[in-house]
This record gives structure tokens, C-alpha cells and sequence, in this order.
């Protein structure tokens, strides 16, 4: 369920990752954290801050759409624009949209398609697994979620710094 | 009762939680995430876990008594009610809706009712030990001592 990611991108003299990234790159990744169940909601946001990263929740796949700029009544002014949030993590189960669908719309974008996106669920489908790795997923987890999770997506995250 | 009896008395307590399956470890890891910044977090996301629930179990049982009974919508409660009471722990009412989601979508009414009566109890059991829980580390506090880990 890991994506493979290529190493040797931190430049510097920084040697391994360290697990405040404030204190060593100066850098609080804002993240995005889309989920219709208040209670997972908090928790991850808790989970987010706990690890440095400033957090934005949204309560379904429309909030979350149009908080980064791509709602449907919006006229596309995103174009050259620099996307508001370093990662999107998003429950998979969700009324309306589900994450898989936001996860679409958000590869489809030609601003937001380089942005991260991790998608969690309770249950753990293969099948669905797959499905989201293959429109490019970063990671898949599964929840409930642990701090170790969290300490684990940051590693991959700041490879992918903008 | 001092506040080593107290301390004592709340270690037992927790411990017989996670023995007798109420809570599991899930509810470590929210005890862990609080902090001095944030010394109410795991109140207060359970005090959210008690009104979702509640909620959701009115819900639900409304849900049964109608003429026809929306199975799919009931699944999809059910689901959420799995997905906090997983998140915070709370390891019976989580075990209880995965039986409950099966009848959902074996459109089972009798079943439903029996998992609701049944989801509704043990919910009511462990609202009344985490209330139990959280009055015992108040006291503690309130008598200058910190909660044990």
C-alpha cells in the first residue's frame, strides 16, 4: 500500500528525516483533511497537528473542491496559480462524492494534479485499494488512524515539497 | 479516600475497561494525543462520540418503525456509528454494528431490531463507565494530584 517513491531529493546536509519538520526545514505542510464523520475528523486534524502541519477540514468532497479553489459555480481562475495545500487526505466513504471521486477531480486538474492525495477507509478492500492507487493515490490507509500513520505519510510528504 | 487510593483506583479501573473488551487500544492512542496544550481533548472528543451516537441511534430507531424501512440509509448509519465508536475505542458497540451492518443488508427487520436493542445497551454500558472514568480522574485532579498513565 506504499508508493515507491524516488530518494535523494532532500539536498543539504539535513541526513535523516527528522520528525518535527519546523524545526528542521522551517516548514509546516498545510493539509487538507476531508472526512463526513466529525469524530474521524477531529482526530485526524489532532493527529496532523501533532506532527506540525497545519490543518484545513472539510466535511465532504464539494467543501473540499471548492475550499481548493475547483467548485463547480467557480469560473477555472486557478491557472497559474500555486495550490493552497501540500496534501489532501481523504476518507474514502463519504455521501455525495466519495474520496475516490475527489481524488479524480483533483488528478484531472492541471494546477492541483501534482498535489498528494491519501486516501483512508475503514475497511480494507483490495480491490478499492488498487482502484486508488491507480488514479494515483499516494497512499492508502486504513483507519482508525495511529500517530505512527501519521509520522509515516510526513516522511513520504516531504519528499514532495513544491 | 487520599489520592494515592484514587490514582490506584483509576489504574484499576481503566485496566478492567480494556480487559473485559470495552475499550481497546484505540483509546490509548487518543489518551496519547492529549496534551498540555490540549489537556480536554480526550473528553472532549468522546463528549462528540456520546451526542453522534445518540443521534444516530435515534435515528436508527426511528428508521424501524416506518411503514417501509430504507435499509440502504440505515446501512449508511450504522457504518458511521461503526466508524467513531472504532476511533475512539470503544470496542463492543464497534464489534455489535459490524453484526448489525450484516442484518442491514440481509434486509433483516427482526435482526435490526435485535442489534439495535443490543447496540443501545452496550452503548448505554460504556457512556456510564467512561462517565465513571472521567469523574474519577476530575477527582484526582481536583485533589492536586496527575492522572496516572
Amino acid at each position: 500500500m506504499l508508493y515507491q517513491i524516488m530518494d535523494g531529493d532532500y539536498g543539504g546536509s539535513c541526513g535523516g528525516c527528522s520528525e518535527d519538520m519546523t524545526v528542521e526545514f522551517g516548514y509546516e505542510p498545510h493539509v487538507l483533511a476531508v472526512d463526513d464523520n466529525l469524530i474521524d475528523r477531529t482526530l485526524v486534524e489532532k493527529l496532523l497537528k501533532n506532527s506540525s502541519c497545519k490543518v484545513t477540514t472539510a466535511e465532504n468532497g464539494l467543501r473540499a473542491l471548492e475550499f481548493l479553489g475547483l467548485g463547480s459555480d467557480e469560473r477555472n481562475s486557478l491557472e497559474g496559480t500555486v495550490s493552497k495545500v501540500n496534501l489532501v487526505i481523504t476518507d474514502y466513504c463519504m455521501p455525495g462524492m466519495t474520496g475516490y471521486e475527489l481524488l479524480k477531480k483533483i488528478k484531472e486538474s492541471s494546477v492541483l494534479k501534482e498535489v498528494p492525495v491519501v486516501i483512508m477507509s475503514s475497511e480494507n478492500i483490495p480491490t478499492r485499494i488498487n482502484q486508488c492507487l491507480e488514479e494515483g493515490a499516494q497512499m492508502f490507509m486504513l483507519k482508525p488512524l495511529k500517530q505512527s500513520d501519521v509520522k509515516q505519510l510526513k516522511r513520504h510528504l516531504m519528499k514532495y515539497r513544491s | 479516600m487520599d489520592l494515592v487510593q484514587l490514582q490506584r483506583q483509576l489504574v484499576d479501573y481503566r485496566t478492567s475497561l480494556y480487559h473485559e473488551g470495552f475499550l481497546d487500544e484505540q483509546f490509548t492512542q487518543l489518551q496519547s494525543l492529549q496534551d498540555e496544550n490540549n489537556p480536554d481533548f480526550v473528553v472532549e472528543v468522546v463528549s462528540l462520540f456520546f451526542e453522534d451516537s445518540e443521534r444516530l441511534l435515534n435515528e436508527l430507531s426511528k428508521a424501524l418503525e416506518q411503514q417501509v424501512i430504507d435499509f440502504k440509509r440505515m446501512d449508511a448509519q450504522v457504518h458511521q456509528l461503526k466508524g467513531s465508536s472504532s476511533s475512539i475505542g470503544a470496542h463492543r458497540v464497534q464489534k455489535l454494528c459490524i453484526v448489525f451492518r450484516n442484518y442491514c443488508e440481509a434486509q433483516n427487520v427482526e435482526g435490526c431490531l435485535k442489534c439495535l436493542q443490543q447496540v443501545k445497551h452496550e452503548y448505554g454500558i460504556i457512556k456510564t463507565k467512561l462517565e465513571s472514568m472521567f469523574q474519577l480522574e476530575q477527582q484526582i485532579l481536583n485533589a492536586g494530584g496527575s492522572i496516572p498513565v
